[in-house]
């Protein structure tokens, strides 16, 4: 019979699995807002968008055939060769959101520079709902599932070494191992590429001030469509690894919400921060669930990040990692 | 309509005054009704220190950001370098080797001192996004090349002390130099400083104008530099365009403008009718 600290020890591990995939998500809100001061509400809707996209082009869906069927009364619904294999249908998905990026930036926030935070964060909710009914419109509102490949189920080695040790064996999902490892890899070139590209400092430099930006020679509209293409991808990477987790369907933007505690966990400019602020919100709210939960009817996850987020907020409200705010008197 | 062409000259303290870098040509800039510059012309030579001045709201600074793309004129042209510039945002114009700096101050006041100067090296970066991530190859190059020029201008503005420091925790002063720096550190070929010593006391003043001199004796930098103290500006400057009002009154060497009636009223405040 295993005891508890073998108990709490694989929960551990599950809830760091878990906040890997919540730092995902709050990474892409991190993107935006240090680079434009923007608090993207709609960075969920572009994991669902993201998601939608990519299993509409896998499984060769026509694009808006609800609605051109509806107009020419055509049938179309697959395009003839019916199935894309998962990389070319990836490739093509961070195209769309590149280009979904670009429209962003065009039409809605190219006329909205200089306008005060709140008009501007009122604009991402606009765009949220855009973006939800444009992707039902897209590709139809059913729930899919999503398969890219990536491997699932319980991890063998992991079962069968904790077996030995500990005469347990912990269940750790493939797939949970392997959105770690993407996770890792993507904060990994993230960081280089704002710390030593030329793109990546010119992101810096308009997160910080618009007009010193543009005396040394930063185009402004070409980094905040930067910001967004990357947001895109980190969206399409959260997307893929909700989805094939749970399946894509409208829950899927509500991942948006535990990005929240995240944020004011690790601090709203800080990439680090966002991976951090994840593992803990992650293993706390199982943790707690485990240690916790059974004795005051359990269901904490469901509260246990927001008060953790409040209990922050009080004591550091920049966050872990986020810069501290220096005023000069 | 081309440029005018002087013969190169030789400074009494030895510097070469070359051709017309810049020229502007019958700027007239508005703002719905108002008329912030009223049909101006007046070019920079290559090497020289040209200096706007007039009383405040003279239309000095909407000159400035005329030059670097930050407004755009009603009517005029802008020629540079030999051509006719077209219409142009910030980016572009810096992008031309046009550098500046500002009356209020626009630092990056999160980053380092080091970090704020190195931005001004961002057009001086060309090797692909992946040799950058990694430092290879002609990345590294450059970034050592951008590096040793930082350094050689922070050696010469004497701000070593603070090169790690936050700019958000500098003195107004110090930022000002560091602006200056950034501006410097991008080899421009005209530099544009709006109102350098602004705000600042005798003494910062006065290592200001050194500075000034300094970057021009030793860089051969082309300085326009626009100043409402007209003390300081005389000392500075080869040539010297006064405005007032939107208008030219005046143009030439600090001894011409200063013995010019118009330039006397509009700074001994006679009534205008």
């Amino acid at each position: 019979m295993p005891d508890q600290f073998i108990f709490a020890m694989e929960v551990t591990l599950n809830g760091l699995m878990t906040g890997v995939m919540y730092a995902l998500v709050a990474l892409g809100f991190v993107l935006i807002y240090k680079a434009s001061g923007i608090f993207n509400y709609s960075q969920g809707v572009l994991a669902l968008f993201a998601a939608m996209t990519l299993v509409g082009i896998q499984e060769g869906r026509v694009p808006f055939s609800h609605l051109i069927n509806a107009v020419f009364g055509t049938e179309v619904s697959h395009f003839p060769w019916n199935s894309v294999p998962g990389f070319l249908a990836i490739l093509l998905a961070v195209v769309v959101m590149i280009a979904l990026a670009w429209a962003i930036q065009r039409f809605v926030f190219r006329h909205l520079v200089g306008q005060e935070p709140i008009i501007l964060f009122m604009a991402t909710i606009g765009l949220a709902y855009f973006l939800e009914g444009t992707a039902d419109l897209m590709w139809g509102s059913e729930i899919r599932t999503l398969n890219v490949g990536l491997p699932q189920g319980i991890n063998t080695l992991i079962d069968e070494t904790t077996y030995q040790w500990f005469g347990y064996g912990f269940f750790i999902d493939n797939l949970d191992i392997v959105a770690s490892v993407v996770a890792a890899v993507l904060v990994a070139v993230l960081v280089a590429f704002a710390q030593y590209t030329k793109q990546g400092r010119a992101m810096r430099a308009v997160a910080d001030d618009h007009q010193a930006a543009l005396s040394v020679g930063v185009s402004l509209n070409f980094v905040w469509i930067l910001v967004w293409s990357l947001a895109g991808i980190v969206a399409l990477v959260a997307g893929v690894m909700w989805g094939s987790k749970s399946g894509v369907q409208f829950s899927l933007s509500l991942i948006a919400l535990k990005a929240l505690p995240v944020l004011m966990l690790g601090g709203f400019t800080s990439i680090p921060g966002a991976i951090v602020g994840g593992l803990i919100i992650g293993v706390g709210e199982s943790l707690f669930e485990f240690l916790v939960g059974p004795m005051i009817g359990g269901a904490t996850e469901n509260w246990f990040a927001y008060v953790l987020a409040l209990i922050f907020l009080v004591f550091r409200p920049q966050g872990l990692f986020g810069e501290k705010i220096i005023e000069r008197v | 309509m081309t440029m005018m062409h002087y013969e190169p000259y030789q400074t009494e303290d030895g510097r070469t005054i070359g051709n017309t870098l810049m020229e502007m040509k019958n700027i007239t800039l508005r703002f719905g009704g108002v008329v912030a510059i009223k049909d101006i012309s007046f070019d920079i030579r290559e090497g020289e220190i040209r200096a706007i001045i007039g009383p405040n709201g003279a239309g000095k600074s909407s000159m400035l950001n005329v030059i670097s793309g930050f407004y755009n004129p009603q009517d005029g042209e802008v020629w540079y370098k030999g051509e006719r510039r077209p219409h142009m945002r910030p980016y572009q114009v810096a992008r031309l080797g046009i550098a500046r700096t500002f009356q209020n101050i626009a630092l990056f006041e999160g980053m380092s001192v080091l970090d704020n100067i190195m931005t001004g090296r961002l057009n001086h970066m060309s090797a692909s996004i992946l040799d950058q991530m990694i430092w290879w190859g002609k990345a590294e190059r450059e970034e050592v090349k951008n590096r040793e020029k930082a350094e050689e201008i922070i050696d010469f503005l004497e701000i070593q002390a603070i090169r790690k420091t936050p700019v958000g925790r500098l003195p107004y002063g110090l930022k000002k130099r560091v602006e200056l720096a950034r501006a410097l550190v991008a080899d421009p070929s005209l530099l544009l400083l709006d109102e350098p010593m602004a705000g600042m006391n005798v003494e910062e003043k006065e290592d200001m104008s050194r500075f000034i001199l300094d970057v021009n004796d030793e860089f051969g930098t082309t300085i326009a530099l626009i100043e409402h103290d007209m003390g300081v500006v005389m000392d500075l400057s080869d040539r010297v365009v006064v405005m007032d009002y939107g208008k030219k009154i005046g143009d030439g060497t600090p001894d011409e403008v200063r013995t010019n009636q118009e330039v006397i009223d509009a700074y001994l405040g006679v009534a205008h009718d």
